[in-house]
This record gives structure tokens, sequence and C-alpha cells, in this order.
């Protein structure tokens, strides 16, 4: 009898289970029970993890804060071909940054080994925060704003890439983060 | 047509239906068809993913890649996956079909949502991705499509039940099903699951796009549609795993292990796996770090253990096979002797290694709550999951179609000396794909993105580090390289069904089938056969490289910006 026949034994569930099977099961489950206690574990020491802190928001609401933030931080100095404002936020400020089709804005300016609370939304579809190189992605959905603190630890000029397809100009978006020492 | 013709496969032994044998066969045949045309925009991604040769527009491309994702991922697969749960039902079991006339309609319309659905994306008003994420609108027709394809494989499903339970009453079988069409039932109770799931999140999407529903919550709309999206993943993944035990059956006359263990991981499939699909959240804002990390661990990675539980239980199964028929010498013996020229074995065994040590590990990996920040809508994803999906799962299909065409179709293999390289080619050009884009979104680059020289920007760009565009060329000849074992496939089945010479009634002049082993031979020496130490040492292997991968990607994650 093989695997496409009925078992052979019609009581299968009390054929004992060979040894190179609990072997493995045994190895398998206590490895499963180390990956599951390595995502708690990196709560507790690792640096990297990402916060969850949302709140509802709408469009405007989040473009209305995000003007306020630039207005209040401008640093005077624009980049890129839009002349997007450079905005400079105090050590341990908060930064706003707005995607939409198909920018971030504004450019924001930090200080190396300095913590930043971001607040991230969308004006219209889903995109992706992708910051490179330092590899950090993050979903921005419209009509919820997420918050979450970054720390940079190396000076240097960093792209946001958009990696959410967003339509026909989603491999245009991109913007810059700027850490300076 | 009556409902109950029966011919007996002088090959196999088995019988069929002849109304589930017509299914089958218009179920497999459209699926390959799905396969080539999604294959051909595979294709057509592949190179313009080669920075170099960057064949598409940017509006074509982004067309072409949706048209890719839902041919393959989803038309190929599931025509492909009903003809499975017929195959595991009605012929296993030697039972009629349940209500051929429903099994026709939901054909019929799987069919209709196929079509409509590679039309309407063709008209270029719909380039929206498989996901399809609001609040980014398609033509109402794209939802239409879906949710009549959808319709159609659930019936499907049904139609299947409805054969388990006829099996039961007529009592065509004795005692449990086989153990392959009870992997067939755990693929099927998750097939449920993920249609259910698409029509709660599709049918108000298509509702939404005609102007009846106000507006579609975004995070709502990615958690259940990745109850979907991910879940029908699943659905492949269980039914491949029973297409391995099938194979490991057919060739070496195998027996699970135990057949307890065997179903109790697949038990854990249906328990465990959906929870999965929590995967897609875990850089999404509005969802808790202790939702995503119990899930994400499909509860403490019980669904994995299930996977590494096959892993070991199949090519150990074969082992034990082998050993009892004598193969006994060394730890590889039984290997070795394998019949790798068979394009059922090599295929099946390309899938095993390739999903396990490709897909499997590096899923797991991304999987964890934290390191999936450093690979979130990266090209590593599609590395992944062309790993499981395409590696794991297409060429185990493929595998099994070409023990399946002579049975079923009474044609035999034309061109056996190209279908004896087939998966080896197919393999190698699936496995570049899998690890030079995994390798490309290692180093950042997105997927589902259309030009990384960020030319078109009037000046603001980002530069990728050389080997990012040298991963993309690599891919791109990797791409052609699977194109052409695929196409290779495709050539080959429809030739033979074409062109095969006939087998009538006569049984072949090579047994398509091995008689299956005794317990006398398994209980011979001692019942030694049992003692799988090849299997064990390819499973620590695999253990090793596991472990070593997943703490590696801690160490890149330890090494980015604080994260909080």
């Amino acid at each position: 009898m093989s695997s496409l026949s009925p078992p052979a034994k019609k009581l299968w569930w009390n054929e004992p289970i060979h040894k190179s099977e609990l072997l493995w099961i045994s190895l398998v489950f206590v490895w499963g029970m180390v990956m599951t206690f390595m995502m708690p574990y990196w709560h507790v020491v690792g640096k990297q993890n990402l916060g969850t802190e949302t709140y509802g928001t709408t469009p405007k609401a989040f473009q209305a804060a995000t003007q306020a933030f630039v207005d209040q931080y401008d640093t005077g100095r624009t980049e890129g071909p839009k002349n997007f404002p450079v905005v400079a936020p105090p050590e341990g400020g908060d930064v706003y940054l707005m995607a939409r089709l198909w920018d971030w804005w504004p450019i924001v300016e930090l200080k190396k080994g300095a913590t930043y609370r971001f607040h991230l939304s969308s004006l219209d579809w889903q995109h992706g925060f992708s910051l490179q190189p330092a590899n950090i992605n993050v979903q921005v959905v419209p009509n919820y704003e997420h918050v979450f603190s970054l720390t940079p630890n190396a000076a240097g000029e960093f792209s946001v890439i958009c990696n959410e397809y967003c339509g026909i100009g989603h491999h245009l978006m991109i913007g810059k983060i700027l850490v300076v020492d | 047509m009556s409902n109950n013709i029966f011919r007996t496969c002088p090959d196999t032994g088995l019988k069929f239906h002849g109304p589930a044998e017509t299914l089958m066969k218009v179920n497999a045949v459209a699926a390959v068809v799905f396969l080539l045309v999604g294959g051909f925009y595979g294709l057509l991604v592949g190179l313009t993913r080669w920075q170099a040769v960057h064949l598409l527009e940017a509006s074509d491309f982004y067309m072409v890649l949706t048209l890719h994702g839902i041919n393959v991922l989803i038309f190929w697969m599931i025509f492909f996956e009903i003809a499975v749960l017929y195959f595991c039902s009605s012929v296993l079991l030697g039972c009629r079909l349940a209500t051929p006339k429903w099994a026709w309609v939901g054909f019929a319309l799987m069919v209709i949502g196929a079509v409509m659905n590679n039309v309407i994306v063709l008209q270029g008003s719909s380039s929206v991705m498989m996901t399809s994420y609001v609040p980014m609108e398609a033509h109402p027709l794209f939802y239409l499509s879906l949710i009549l394809f959808a319709v159609g494989a659930l019936i499907g499903c049904f139609v299947f039940f409805g054969t388990l339970v006829i099996a039961k009453a007529e009592k065509t079988y004795e005692g449990s099903v086989p153990l392959v069409t009870f992997g067939a039932i755990t693929a099927a109770v998750i097939a449920v699951f993920t249609i259910v799931s698409g029509a709660i999140v599709l049918l108000p999407t298509f509702l939404w796009s005609v102007g009846l529903v106000g507006e579609i919550d975004v995070l709502a709309y990615r958690l259940i549609w990745w109850a979907f999206g991910h879940s029908s993943q699943q659905i492949n993944v269980a039914a491949h795993v029973s297409v391995w035990y099938a194979i490991v059956a057919i060739l070496f006359g195998a027996k699970p292990l135990s057949e307890k263990v065997s179903r109790t991981a697949f038990l854990m499939y249906i328990l465990f796996l959906q929870l999965a699909s929590v995967h897609h959240l875990l850089v999404d804002p509005g969802v808790s770090s202790n939702f995503k990390m119990f899930n994400t661990s499909y509860a403490m990675y019980l669904a994995v253990m299930a996977s590494m539980v096959h892993g070991l239980t199949v090519p150990g199964s074969m082992e034990a096979a082998q050993r009892a028929r004598g193969h006994t010498a060394g730890l590889f013996t039984w290997l070795r002797k394998a019949p790798w020229g068979n394009p059922t074995f090599s295929g099946m065994f390309i899938s095993l290694v390739g999903f396990g040590f490709l897909g499997g590990i590096t899923g797991v990996v991304m999987g964890a709550e934290q390191i999936n920040i450093l690979v979130h809508n990266t090209l590593y994803v599609p590395g992944h999951f062309h790993a499981t999906v395409v590696l794991g799962s297409t060429m185990a299909f493929m595998a099994l179609t070409y023990w399946l065409v002579p049975i079923l179709f009474r044609r035999e293999i034309v061109m056996k000396g190209l279908a004896k390289w087939q998966p080896y080619i197919f393999g190698l050009g699936m496995s570049g794909v899998a690890l030079f884009l995994m390798g490309a979104g290692t180093l950042g680059v997105p997927r589902r993105h259309w030009d990384i020289g960020f030319a078109g920007t009037g000046g603001m760009t980002h530069e990728f580090p050389a080997a990012a565009y040298t991963m993309l060329a690599l891919n791109g000849l990797s791409v052609i390289l699977a194109v052409a074992g695929g196409a290779a496939f495709c050539v080959i089945i429809v030739g033979s069904l074409l062109f095969g010479k006939k087998l009538g009634d006569q049984p072949m002049a090579e047994p398509c089938i091995v008689a299956p082993v005794t317990d006398e031979e398994y209980n011979a020496n001692g019942g030694s056969a049992y003692a799988i130490p090849g299997t064990i040492v390819l499973a620590m292997i695999f253990f090793a490289s596991f472990a070593l991968y997943y703490f590696i990607n801690w160490k890149y994650l330890a090494e980015t910006w604080g994260i909080g």
C-alpha cells in the first residue's frame, strides 16, 4: 500500500512514529521556539523595532500638519529639480513626511545619532517608504498617520524611494533625507 | 453523457470515471495555456528589468507585470489544482465525480473570468498589479473577472467535496482516504477559506468601482486581501506537497514513514498556515506588534514545522522504499540510483530542494517581524516567491504532468530527449531568477519598479551599487533560461496531446508505476529500511543553512538605523 491507497492498517494512528521522524520533529519544534523567542527578545534588546503608533487622519489634515512643520523649520535652502524645501527639525523633534503622486515632500535634514519622531502618511494612493542604502522599508497608506522613530547612524545623503506601486509615475518618486554629523 | 462510465487504466489499474477524466483534461489543458501566456509576460518583465535591455515602456511594463502575476500565480495554478483535486478524489478513490454538470459550470466561469481579466488588463486601464490596492482603481470588470474566476474555483472545490461524500457513501474504498487525497483535502479546505476571503474583499471593491460603495478602508483591504492573496499560495503548498507524496509513491512504491506524522503535518497547514498572511502587514501602520508576532510565527512556527516534517518524510519515505528494494549501500545509493533521467522524478526532486532551501528558508526569515523591515516590497519578495511558487509548485505540477499525460490522454510523451532535460533547464533558470532577485532585493532594489536608474526624475536620483545592476542582468539571463524551459514543457505537452503515439488499451512497454513496497520488504533485515541516514544528513544540512541564514539577517538588521 503506497501513499496513493488507503493505509493498510485501519488503525494507522496507533502505529509508532519512527525514531528519525521523532528526532527531526523535536529539533524543528525547538527551532520554532527559538524563532518565536527571537521576535519579543529583539523588542527588549534590539534597536530596530518599528513602532505601531497610528492615528486616523485625512489628506487635508496631514498636508496642513506637514506644511506647518515645513514653515517652522525651513532652512531656506532648496534641493532637487522641483526646488523642494530642506527642513531641519531640532534633535528629538517631530518630522512630517508626506507621500503623494509622485513626490516625497519635503526634504529633511537630520543629525547623526539624534532620534526623531517620524509622521508618515499618503495624500492619495498607497506608497512605500524605502530608505536607501539604509534599507528601511515601511508601508505608507492614506487616511492613517504612522508615527515611529528613526535614529540615523551614519552621515550622508539618503534616498527615499517609493517601493509600493503607485501608477505610471511610480519610478519617478524619489526624495531625500540628509544626515549631517 | 452517462454518469457511470468507467475505464480501468491498463498501466496503473486506476479506475477513471469518464466525465471526471474529461474535466481533468480540460482543466489541465487550460492550465498549460495560461502558463504559456503568463510565462511569456514574465519574459517581457525580466527583459525590462535588465536595465541595459529595458525592453518595454513604463506603461506597458506595469500592464505586463499585472498580467504576468495574475496569469501564472492564479490562473495556471488554480486550473491545475482543480485537475489535481478531481484526480485525488475521483481517480484515487475509484469513484464517480459528483455533479459533472456543476463542474463544467465552474470550469466555464473560470475560463470566462480568466479570459475577461486578460482582455480588460490588456486594454490598459487596469494596470493595478495582482494586489489591486485601493484606492488605486481598476476597471470594474477587472474585479468582476476575478470574482467570476473565484466562484468557478469554489464550485470545483465543492465538486471535490461532493465526490468524497459519494465515495464514502458508496464505499468505493476501505478505511481512511489515501495520504495524497488527505493532502488534497487540506488544499481544498484552504481554498475555500481563500476564496471566501477573496469574495469579502473583492465584492465591495467591485461595488466601489461602480460607485455603489463610498470608500474602502485601506488597512482593512490590505488585511483581508492578504487573507486571500497569501492563502492562495498555501493552496499551492498543500497541493504540491501532495504531488510529492504521489510521485514518490508512483516511482518508488513508497508509503509514508508513518501516516500519523504526515497527516498531522497536513492538518497543521489548515490550522496555522493562513495566519502567515499577516507577513504582508509587518511594516503597516495600525497593526500591533503582538498581533504581528503571533500571526507571523504562525502561532509559534507550527506550520513551518509541518513543512519541515514533509521535507523529511517525502525523501525519507523514498529512501526507505529504495532501501527495502535493495539500494542499501552507503548513505546516498538510494538517491544516486533514482531515475534522474525521468522528468517526473527530477522535476519533483528539484521542486523539493528548491522549495525548501530557496523558498522556505527565505520566507521564514523575512517573515520575522523585525527582519521584514529590511526586505518589505523589495525585489527580495518576488525572489522568494519565485522559489516557492515556481520552483516549488510549478515544477512539481510539471513533473506530475509528464506522468499524467500518457495515463489520462493515452498518448506517449513526444521529444523524450528534451523532456529529460526540461526540468533541469527550468529549474536552473528559475533558481537563478529567485537568487538574483533576492540578491537585488538585499541591495534595496524596489519591486514593481520600471527604472532603478531614475532617468526621468530631472536630476534627483539614487545610485544603486553596480552589483544591483549585475543582479538584474543575471536575472534577465536566468529568465531567458527559465522561459526556454517553460516553453519546452508547453511544447512537449501540447505536442504529446496532438502528435504523441496513441497508446490505446494496451499497457505501455515500460511500466509507469512501481508496485507498492510490501511490509515484508520493509521489514526484511530487521526493518533497517526505516533507518534513513541519508535523508537525516540532508535534513541536517538544511537545518544548518536555515539557522545560519536566520542569524545573519538579524546581524544585518542590527547594522541599520535605530528604529523605534
